[in-house]
């Protein structure tokens, strides 16, 4: 296939529209909006890799995202390194938690996989709260560094990385899901016996996709410190993060990759419209109702409305 | 008798205290049709999912073509050539009866195919079983009869050299009978050697060269169709004392 595909042209075309949007709007609210949005949209494609397509539901994102933050607060606080080398530590040490947590796969199934994720979660923020180096319950400043390349704040060079690592990971969520990988994926997620007993090598794909949730969840709680400059456990492990992962990707619809894509525009838009207009409590509620509702009524999240709708796979 | 494909030894499987299989020979020849019989429960499935690797026995050693696969994986036996169809239809629900057969096609035969127009492949399958019509269709939506077919499809998709087919013919009609039998005799011909465990006699009586019953997790007889059937234990094992 020589022809480009119109991914890549949608890709570089919001890549531009990035670039125009920080050279013309000057009000920062819809910069930390849209950050917030697009690192909702990241958790998101994140937990579907492992929850959407491999079928092994993680309730430990936010646990996740905060030893990506973390990671990088205490490495910009020790050697003070530049946020593209934070990202990347953040992305390397949460790959290896995505490791191990693959490898418990083997014994745990199911609910009991998801509990013990759930329990990963808490003794990851049990360490951070008693880590003085990192300000442990009391929580950490952190100084937004001087130099913001050619924008013109800070948040505006947060928002476009933000972006970047967003699109990136909508690509590799891309790739997965339509390569013969993916497919292994869904024969997993689909009959794990009946996946081996047909040559995929399980373990190692579930492997592989759990350290791909790692890594890019970690990538998403990096920058996290410097755009709010202040991170404590309660938010950086706040359980909100954790129910927009799954509930964002269950609402968009988990088995093709645009599913979390477009629950997670959809979502995380309305919540911040909800935060704006009414107030942030009203959040979680909302985001709740709506999972209930799209559990219920159509399983398959938006993605399957749209199939059924046509008749026919998009 | 031929190399075996397929060298059971001594197998013994155990749940619990229960014990499943007990210290069980079997030798497949190659390309040998052989038929496995035996009452309910009597550890027909629990042989095949030691054999396909989906259990692990506790004690004897499983041996194909040669190799000692008995602490092997499941998906390297398959990579190797044991393909299995499952009792309880186990099909990939969130795909077409296509993409089914592209799993085996692009991950147990992967390194076997001679080219890779996976799709081809696989329509080729399905044609050979009758499954061309439902391609498209999803696969959890399929008819009981076609649920097996696809089963049966889905092994023959990962080329194999050993076929074990548990109760491909459990609920169908005689003429539907027939033609699976056909497609494992044409599958035969071209070398394949079949287990085909079944409880329809006269399926069992046509395909098989030579029959092996299990009761209670023990080998009870072994020989011709013919001798099978005249033979007392058999006839006791099935119709009790
Ligand atoms: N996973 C398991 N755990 C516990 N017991 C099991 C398990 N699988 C099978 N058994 C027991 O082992 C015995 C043999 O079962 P198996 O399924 O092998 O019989 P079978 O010959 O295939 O019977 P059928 O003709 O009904 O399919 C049965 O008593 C069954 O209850
Ligand atoms: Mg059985």
């Amino acid at each position: 296939m020589k022809k480009i595909s119109p991914f890549w042209i949608v890709v570089v075309a919001v890549i531009i529209a990035g670039l125009v949007f920080t050279s013309t709007v000057k009000n920062e609210y819809y910069f930390n909006a849209a950050y917030v949005v697009l690192q909702a949209l990241l958790m998101a494609v994140a937990w579907n890799v492992l929850g959407g397509f491999t079928g092994y539901v993680n309730f430990g994102s936010a646990g996740f995202f905060a030893v990506g933050a973390y990671t990088a607060i205490a490495l910009d606080k020790a050697f003070g390194l530049p946020l593209p080398l934070l990202i990347l530590a953040s992305g390397t040490v949460c790959g290896l938690i995505g490791l191990a947590l693959g490898y418990l796969t083997l014994r745990l199934k199911g609910v009991y996989f998801a509990i013990a994720t759930l329990a990963m979660a808490i003794v990851f923020e049990t360490l951070v709260v008693n880590w003085a180096y990192v300000g442990g319950a009391k929580g950490a400043y952190i100084l937004t560094p001087d130099s913001h390349l050619w924008f013109d704040s800070y948040i505006q060079m947060l928002f476009m990385v933000m972006l970047l690592l967003a699109l990136a990971a909508i690509a590799v969520s891309r790739y997965l899901n339509s390569s013969r990988l993916g497919r292994g994926l869904a024969a997993i997620r689909d009959d794990e016996v009946a996946a081996e007993c047909a040559g995929v090598p399980t373990l190692r794909l579930k492997l592989i996709s759990a350290t791909v949730m790692g890594v890019m969840m970690g990538v998403a709680g990096a920058p996290y410190p410097f755009f709010v400059t202040f991170v404590d456990p309660v938010s950086a492990f706040n359980l909100f993060i954790a129910v927009n992962s799954i509930a964002m990707p269950m609402i968009g619809g988990t088995a093709h990759w645009i599913g979390p894509v477009i629950g997670a525009l959809l979502v995380g838009s309305l919540q911040e419209i909800i935060t704006v207009t009414v107030s942030s409590e009203l959040n979680i509620l909302f985001v709740g109702l709506m999972l209930v509702g799209f559990i219920t009524l159509a399983p398959q999240g938006i993605v399957g409305l749209v199939r059924k709708f046509r008749g026919r796979k998009p | 008798m031929s190399t075996p494909v397929l060298e059971v030894r001594a197998l013994v499987k155990r749940f619990g205290g229960f014990v499943a299989l007990n210290g069980v020979d079997l030798h497949v020849g190659a390309g040998e049709r052989l038929g496995l019989i035996g009452p309910n429960g009597s550890g027909k499935t629990t042989m095949i999912n030691c054999i396909s690797g989906a259990l692990y026995n506790d004690e004897g050693s499983i041996i194909f073509e040669g190799r000692d696969i008995t602490r092997m994986a499941p998906h390297q036996r398959t990579r190797l050539g044991v393909a299995r169809s499952f009792q309880i239809p186990k099909p990939f629900r969130s795909m077409t009866v296509l993409e089914n057969l592209r799993v085996p096609l692009e991950y147990a035969a992967w390194n076997r195919a001679e080219h890779r127009h996976i799709t081809d492949e696989a329509m080729a399958v399905l044609e050979s079983i009758g499954l061309k019509h439902c391609a498209q269709q999803n696969s959890a939506g399929l008819t009981q009869v076609d649920m097996r077919k696809l089963e049966l499809a889905r092994a023959l998709a990962a080329k194999p050299r050993l076929l074990v087919s548990d109760e491909a013919m459990a609920g169908l009609s005689n003429a539907e009978v027939d033609e699976i039998l056909e497609i494992l005799l044409a599958l035969n011909k071209r070398g394949v050697a079949v287990i085909m465990i079944e409880h329809i006699m006269r399926a069992v009586m046509r395909f098989s060269q030579r029959v092996v019953v299990l009761d209670a997790g023990e080998k009870i007889a072994e020989g011709t169709p013919d001798e099978i059937v005249r033979n007392p234990d058999v006839e006791r094992a099935y119709l009790g004392e």
